[in-house]
Parts: structure tokens; C-alpha cells; sequence
């Protein structure tokens, strides 16, 4: 609990709040009506302000206090959603995350945003921003720097303040240390001794505090105890009578919203028009909003992870027990350890489940992304997502999400033309961006789709010849070329915009999609649009394995790749009739020797196995001595001595304890193409 | 803390390779193994060769005779696996020694410790930082980040 540092906390929650509100303001955009939107936007920004507040964000939470406050005549019905608002209110989002990471950042631009949002909600009646004169003190005041002659506290705790560990002893002592203080007791709650609960709260206190002390100081008293608990502050008129302040003066000092705060619950965000009685209405609505908060769960990613190696573990000693079961042949050992092999199994996926993360996740931050290069750019985009509930494995979309931001960028930047262009072309000057998510086998297709102009394959040619990428004349298929433009520094671009062409982005894409072990492909149509589709493994963390021998040495082959076994037909001596391909139902399939690849020493079995997996659309075949059998496998990340190996995505622990490594299908067919192409060249030569 | 160490002494495991005591930094051993199966790594070099389970963790196998250019006999009755930790471009990351024996931990007056002569001597310089003294032996103190960041990106592996 201790090592968690709150302010990271903070940040993290932030974080989301952030998000929901950029996606409730997104949303207000289109529908400008919803008032449940309104009321979502204004709770995120409220409960921003409080934590803010709360853990030090000084800066953060005054300046969202002005978005809300301008954001509350929204709320209220005084005005109206319109696009000026929702841009300001965008530009304000930003500037609150800007000051959470430096509370110093651009005070001016600040107070700028805060001047457009003003005008943006005082609607039609432009003449009340007059009113209101300067940024920070439009505010009526008392909030931030009011230091009265002194104040008037009449404070409770909630009934079980004492039980959850509150000290009003502290507090008093702590208002003592504020100024001069007279404190009374209202003991007219306390009830008859028998009905005393020892250790419930029963007193009142009335602090009259005299001296000039700012209101803030008076709040951050009461800081973590506000929940559920009376409070009043009141300024103190001058020489004011010493009396029992009475409660119904509440009512009173409330006409900004955050003095509203100090007599309802902090948890509350009521959605209900005004807070007017703030208790009744908090009741209802937080009775919703907490049983809709226990169905999720914060759980720090690290304890994930950690969880997830546990499980690992566990299925590494299962498959030592299974081992053992089979070699013992103890009938109720067996028993015991087939029901520890489902329970892992099971255990196995839930864990992972608990990892995955909905693709949708990502979506939000795109649509903003979209929107506003849509226009900078002044091109109108209709933006389409697809599959958001296709779940991945939670690292691999954090990942995903900057190389997604290049390739959504280049499709707006360079793919799609301008309005008058498309309309010239006969198309809907509104271009559209298409995103979509699914599952195929053990991978996650992700393609982006645009109905733009497509790749200009002549340009990327030239291009790619100036760069030295190919050699002039050089047959490419045009896959190939295509992918050139992930190549560090390759633009196509005749225009340097802000945006893109500088050809730095593009290649980070290609650069995390390999470190994921996924690929990239290019399809394009002129005229008519580029699709660029992401392909990913699943999972990083366990996977169904095939285990097979190779030699003296096992290698674990992922299933999900796997798609039949063969036995090799005996004779087929690759090498010396210049063939590897075996017949497969009348289909011909290349096969890797992987004895070879290897360099496995010892004699090879007699009947050699094919193990038929496809990688992308092709299918190769890898020769191995001998298919062992089927094994969960939980991939362990070969360390940095040997990442440079491609043909290996990890290693595995077997049943026995030793070390398998997992072949890298996709990379290894790359490895098997190349050696192929080798040897046809040396073919080639020796012909010639 | 190296610095202290050097000024001191240095608390120094001490191994055999081939004919030659080498010492490894006490403090970075987390523990010494019998010999145990090792996965080959086809494609991966002779110097890190192999891969090993070290309580359900998958480590590299490092052998410094290799780094040393010397004989590599296969195991015998004395041969111990040092597992170990290495700082790799600022990356602590664990990795198993291959010992022909393994003596004893002892420390190594830093006195005795000098740099290691440019010329006359079979290792590459680069390997060595230093070469102390143990009653009249001298002992090898080998630069393991060197000696790891030499072939911690492997462009020999061809694929």
C-alpha cells in the first residue's frame, strides 16, 4: 500500500476522467441534446476538481473549477451545446492534462480558454461576459481568497467517523492552529446512556475562529473528512453575536456550485438539475452509481502481471505432475492430477481474460484525433469504427496505440482528398475512415480503410530508387513496394505539412508491429482507397503448443499456427532434386528442413513429419524428427543476449523442467524463404 | 558501492576456467548450481549457446571460455553453474556462468589489484579489469559488461 505514490494515483484516475469527459463532449457534438451526456461531463470534471484538490494539483483543480462553473450553466439549461462550446471545452480538456504534467504551463493560454468558454455559454446573451470581468475572479468569490474577519464552523461527523478511524480531537486542534478559537459542544444529539453505541459519534462542535484566515485553510481542514458529515462555514460578520449558528443558514451561502460541495457528499455528483437539497437528491443517484462502480475493478497492471507469472508457474508444475502421474500409473495420482490439469487450464484463461482489454478502449482517443485533424485539415471525415468489443491482450494494445495515430494520420493527411477534389471526382466530398477490429484464429486483425486516392505505386517506386531501397528497373511485387513506405525516412510527400511527410512515424509503426511480432499489409486501389491491416498475435502470455523434436532438441510450435501433420513421404530428398514442396491433396506446399535450420547432428529419424502451419496467407511445411504432442506453454521472453534470434518468439518450460524454445512461424518462414531464394541464386550461377 | 568495494576490498567469488581463477562480484551471485540441461540455442553463438531453467525462469547460459578463447571440455564432476546478475545497457538481467570449479568466496585486497597490462597477456584487454592477487596466484577479474554488451546484439545471427 505504502511504496503506491498518490499523486500516481491521482494521475491514473485523472487519466480516465479525462478520457470520459472527451468522450461525453465528443459525443455532446452529435448529440447536443442528451442531457445524461451533460451530466456525465460535469460529474468527470467535479470529481477531477475534488481529487486535484485533495492530492496537492492546486493549479489543476482552480482551473477546472472555472470549466465547471462555465460548464454548470450547460448543465442547468442556461446554454446551449453548440460547436464553439464543445471546441473550447476540448481546448480546456487539453489544458487540464497539460496541467497536471507542469502546474506552471501557459497561465495565458489558460485564461484564454477559459474567456472562449465563457462567451461559448453565455449564448445568445453576449453582453455577460461584460460582467464578467477577468478569468480567475469571475467567480463570486469566496471559493478562493476570501480571508474574513474570521469564520463560523458548526461541524458533525457522520455517525461512524469515529469507527473509521477519524479524531475530531485532531481537527479541532488542528483549527486551533489556524487562530484564536472558541469552541463549544453541541451535545443536544447524545442520547440517554443505555442508548449510547460507545463508539458511534454523537457531538456537534460550533467554532467561532477569529483572525484573518482564507477560507481554502478552513476547507483543508475538513479535506478528508468531508464525506457524509454536517458542515457549515460562515464568514463571520465583524463583531458578530456568539450563538449557536443555526443550521437552516446553510441555505444561504450557496449560490456557486462549490459551495454546495461542503454540505453534500463528495461522492455524490448529482445529476439531478440543482442541487437545491443537496442530501435528498445525492441518495437516489449514488445508490446506482456505486453498484455500477463494483462491477469493475482498478487493479494496479504490475499485480496483472504478477498474477499472470504465478499461473505461468503453476501450469510449469502441473505439467511436472502430469509427467509424473504418467509414470507412476497410480490410478488415483492420475486422478488427482487430471483434475489439476483442467483447474489450471481453467485458472489459465481467466487469468488471461482478466488481461484483455476491449479494442473500443482505443477508439476514443482516435475520434478526437480524427475530429480535429479533420479540421485543421478541412476535409470532412466521416469516421466509422468496427469491432469494438474485440478484446486483446492489454500490453499489446497499449502498444498499438501510437503506431494506429501514424497510420490514421498519413490515411487523412495523404490519403484522402480534399473536398472539391473528391467532389470533382464523382465522390462524396465527406471521405471515410473506416476501423475495425476482429479476431482471425490466434491473431487480431486491425485495418484501417480509407476512400481516398490510394498508394501511388509509380511515386513510391521512384522514391524507393532514390533512397536506394531498389535498384532501378528491379521487379517489386507490389505488396512489397507498398510496405516501402514504413521504411525510416520514406515520404512521399511533395509537402511537408505539421502533420506528416517528414517519413518519421511510418517506420515506428513497422518497428512496434515487429516488436509484437505482428505484420503489416498494404492493399490499395487507385482511385478508390488504401486498407492497412494490422495483424497481431492474441496473446503474449500463454499459448497452446505443439511440441515437437528436431534432432536431440524439443521446439514448441504455437497450435493456433498449426494446421495438420503429415508424414513426409519417404524418398523426397529435397536438396537433391531441387524440389521442397509435398503434395498436399493435389496443393503444392514448400517444407523447411528444420534438421537443417538448426543444425541438428545426430542421425534423423526414418520417418520424417511435416507439421503444415500457415503464417499470413502461406502455408509452409516444417520437417521434424517427431511430433510429441500437445502442451500449454507459457512463453517466457528470451533475454536481451538473444532477442536478436528471430526464428524464436521465447522459450518455454517443459513438464520435465527443461528449456524449449517457441519457433516464430512467421519469422521462420521468412528465414526459409530467404535460404530458398539463396540457394535458387547459386542454382542460377552454377547454370550459368 | 563499487567504488567502496574497489577501495577496500572486493568480495570476490572465485572460479576456475580451464587453468585460470577467475572472480565474480559476491555481491551480484544470487546462486550456485549443479549442473543442469541445457537447451541449445541453435543459430545463437557458442557464448551464449544455451538456455537454462533457474527456478521455473528461463536464463541464458554464458560460457567465458569462449569470451577467453579457451578449451571447452565437456562437464565434469566439478562443473557448476554460477547464476548471476549482469548489468546490460543499464539493464540488470540474470545469467547462469559456466564454472569448471568453483573455489570459495574471498576478498581481494584492492591493493593487490592492478589494471590489466596492455601487452603480454592472452585475453583480450577489453575482457579483463583488472588481475589481483590471492596468496601467490593471480586472479582474473573479467569486465562482464564488456564481455555481455559485446554480444548482446548479435548481428552474427544470421536470419
Amino acid at each position: 500500500m505504502s511504496n503506491i505514490d498518490p499523486t500516481e494515483v491521482f494521475r491514473q484516475e485523472a487519466a480516465d476522467l479525462i478520457e470520459t469527459l472527451e468522450q461525453a463532449l465528443l459525443d455532446l457534438e452529435t448529440r447536443p441534446d442528451d442531457r445524461e451526456l451533460v451530466g456525465l461531463a460535469f460529474r468527470a470534471l467535479h470529481t477531477l476538481k475534488g481529487s486535484g484538490a485533495m492530492f496537492g494539483f492546486t493549479a489543476v483543480s482552480e482551473f477546472i473549477h472555472e470549466f465547471e462553473t462555465a460548464f454548470d450553466r450547460v448543465r442547468k439549461g442556461e446554454a446551449a451545446v453548440d460547436g464553439r462550446l464543445i471546441a473550447a471545452a476540448l481546448d480546456a480538456r487539453d489544458h487540464v492534462s497539460r496541467l497536471i504534467d507542469d502546474p506552471d504551463y501557459d497561465p495565458e493560454r489558460g485564461q484564454a480558454i477559459l474567456g472562449a468558454l465563457k462567451i461559448a455559454v453565455s449564448g445568445e446573451a453576449k453582453a455577460s461576459q461584460v460582467s464578467e470581468p477577468l478569468g480567475t475572479s469571475s467567480q463570486p468569490a469566496p471559493a478562493t481568497s476570501e480571508a474574513a474577519a474570521g469564520w463560523r464552523i458548526r461541524f458533525k461527523l457522520a455517525t461512524d467517523a469515529l469507527t473509521l478511524g477519524s479524531n475530531p480531537l485532531l481537527l479541532l486542534d488542528e483549527m486551533r492552529g489556524l487562530g484564536p478559537c472558541e469552541i463549544v459542544a453541541d451535545a443536544s444529539a447524545v442520547p440517554p446512556l443505555e442508548e449510547i453505541e460507545p463508539q458511534h459519534s454523537y457531538l456537534a462542535w460550533d467554532v467561532t475562529l477569529k483572525g484573518p484566515v482564507e477560507r481554502e485553510a478552513v476547507d483543508d481542514v475538513f479535506l478528508f473528512v468531508r464525506d457524509d458529515m454536517e458542515l457549515t462555514i460562515e464568514p463571520l460578520a465583524g463583531d458578530d453575536d456568539v450563538g449557536p449558528a443555526p443550521v437552516a443558514a446553510v441555505q444561504a451561502p450557496l449560490p456557486a456550485p462549490p459551495k454546495a460541495e461542503t454540505t453534500s457528499t463528495a461522492e455524490q455528483q448529482e445529476t439531478g438539475p440543482v442541487a437545491a437539497e443537496p442530501r435528498a437528491a445525492a441518495a437516489q443517484p449514488a445508490a446506482t452509481t456505486k453498484a455500477e462502480r463494483n462491477a469493475t475493478l482498478r487493479v494496479p497492471a504490475e499485480r496483472l502481471d504478477e498474477l499472470m507469472d504465478r499461473v505461468g508457474e503453476l501450469v510449469i508444475a502441473q505439467a511436472r505432475l502430469s509427467q509424473l502421474a504418467e509414470t507412476i500409473h497410480d490410478p488415483s495420482l492420475v486422478n488427482v492430477a487430471e483434475e489439476i490439469e483442467r483447474l489450471t487450464s481453467s485458472l489459465r484463461d481467466t487469468t488471461m481474460g482478466t488481461r484483455m482489454v476491449p479494442f473500443g478502449s482505443l477508439f476514443g482517443r482516435f475520434r478526437r484525433l480524427v475530429r480535429d485533424l479533420s479540421e485543421d485539415l478541412g476535409k470532412p471525415i466521416d469516421f466509422v469504427t468496427e469491432g469494438e468489443d474485440t478484446e486483446l491482450d492489454k500490453t499489446v494494445i497499449e502498444q498499438l496505440a501510437d503506431p494506429l495515430v501514424h497510420i490514421i494520420r498519413n490515411s487523412i493527411d495523404h490519403g484522402l482528398e480534399r473536398p472539391d477534389t473528391r467532389a470533382e471526382l464523382g465522390k462524396n466530398p465527406a471521405g471515410t475512415l473506416r476501423l475495425s477490429a476482429k479476431h482471425r484464429g490466434a491473431e487480431v486483425a486491425i485495418a484501417i480503410r480509407d476512400d481516398g486516392a490510394g498508394l501511388n505505386a509509380e511515386r513510391i517506386r521512384r522514391r524507393a530508387e532514390e533512397a536506394g531501397l531498389i535498384s532501378a528497373g528491379q521487379s517489386v511485387a507490389d505488396g512489397e513496394l507498398y510496405r516501402m513506405i514504413f521504411q525510416p525516412g520514406f515520404s512521399t510527400a511533395t509537402q511537408v505539412t505539421a502533420l506528416s511527410g517528414r517519413g518519421v512515424g511510418m517506420d515506428v509503426v513497422k518497428r512496434t508491429i515487429d516488436g509484437l511480432r505482428g505484420s503489416i499489409d498494404i492493399d490499395t486501389v487507385s482511385g478508390q482507397g488504401t486498407t492497412v491491416t494490422l495483424r497481431l498475435p492474441l496473446t503474449l502470455a500463454i499459448i497452446d503448443g505443439l511440441l515437437v523434436r528436431v534432432g536431440a532438441d524439443r521446439y514448441t510450435i504455437p497450435l493456433a499456427a498449426v494446421e495438420e501433420c503429415v508424414e513426409l513421404p519417404e524418398g523426397i530428398d529435397a536438396e537433391a532434386r531441387g524440389r521442397s514442396f509435398i503434395n498436399l491433396r493435389g496443393e503444392l506446399v514448400p517444407f523447411l528442413k528444420l534438421r537443417s535450420l538448426f543444425g541438428a547432428e545426430n542421425e534423423p529419424d526414418r520417418f520424417q513429419k511435416v507439421v503444415v502451419v500457415s503464417s499470413e496467407n502461406t502455408r509452409v511445411g516444417l520437417v521434424v524428427d517427431q511430433i510429441i504432442g500437445n502442451n500449454q506453454t507459457v512463453i517466457k521472453q528470451l533475454s536481451s543476449l538473444h532477442s536478436g534470434l528471430k526464428t524464436f518468439s521465447g522459450a518455454t518450460i517443459l513438464g520435465d523442467g527443461t528449456v524449449a524454445l517457441i519457433l516464430d512461424v512467421m519469422h521462420l518462414v521468412g528465414f526459409g524463404q530467404k535460404i530458398e531464394e539463396r540457394r535458387r541464386a547459386e542454382t542460377l550461377e552454377k547454370a550459368a | 558501492m563499487t567504488q567502496a568495494q574497489e577501495t577496500n576490498a572486493m568480495h570476490a567469488l572465485t572460479i576456475r576456467l580451464q587453468d585460470e581463477m577467475f572472480a565474480l562480484e559476491a555481491t551480484n551471485v544470487r546462486e550456485i548450481l549443479d549442473p543442469v540441461p541445457i537447451t541449445r540455442v541453435p543459430n545463437a553463438g557458442a557464448f551464449v549457446g544455451g538456455l537454462i531453467n533457474v527456478r521455473g525462469n528461463v536464463v541464458p547460459l554464458a560460457d567465458l571460455r569462449v569470451s577467453f578463447g579457451m578449451d571447452r571440455p565437456p562437464a565434469d564432476t566439478d562443473t557448476r553453474i554460477v547464476v548471476m546478475e549482469i548489468e546490460l545497457d543499464g539493464e540488470p538481467m540474470v545469467a547462469g556462468i559456466l564454472a569448471d570449479k568453483v573455489y570459495d568466496v574471498a576478498d581481494i585486497e584492492a591493493a593487490s589489484i592492478e589494471e590489466a597490462p596492455k601487452v603480454g597477456m592472452r585475453w583480450p584487454a577489453e575482457y579483463v579489469r583488472g588481475i589481483g592477487r590471492r596468496d601467490d596466484d593471480f586472479v582474473i577479474i573479467p569486465d562482464m559488461q564488456q564481455i555481455f554488451g559485446a554480444r548482446a546484439n548479435p548481428a552474427a545471427n544470421s536470419n
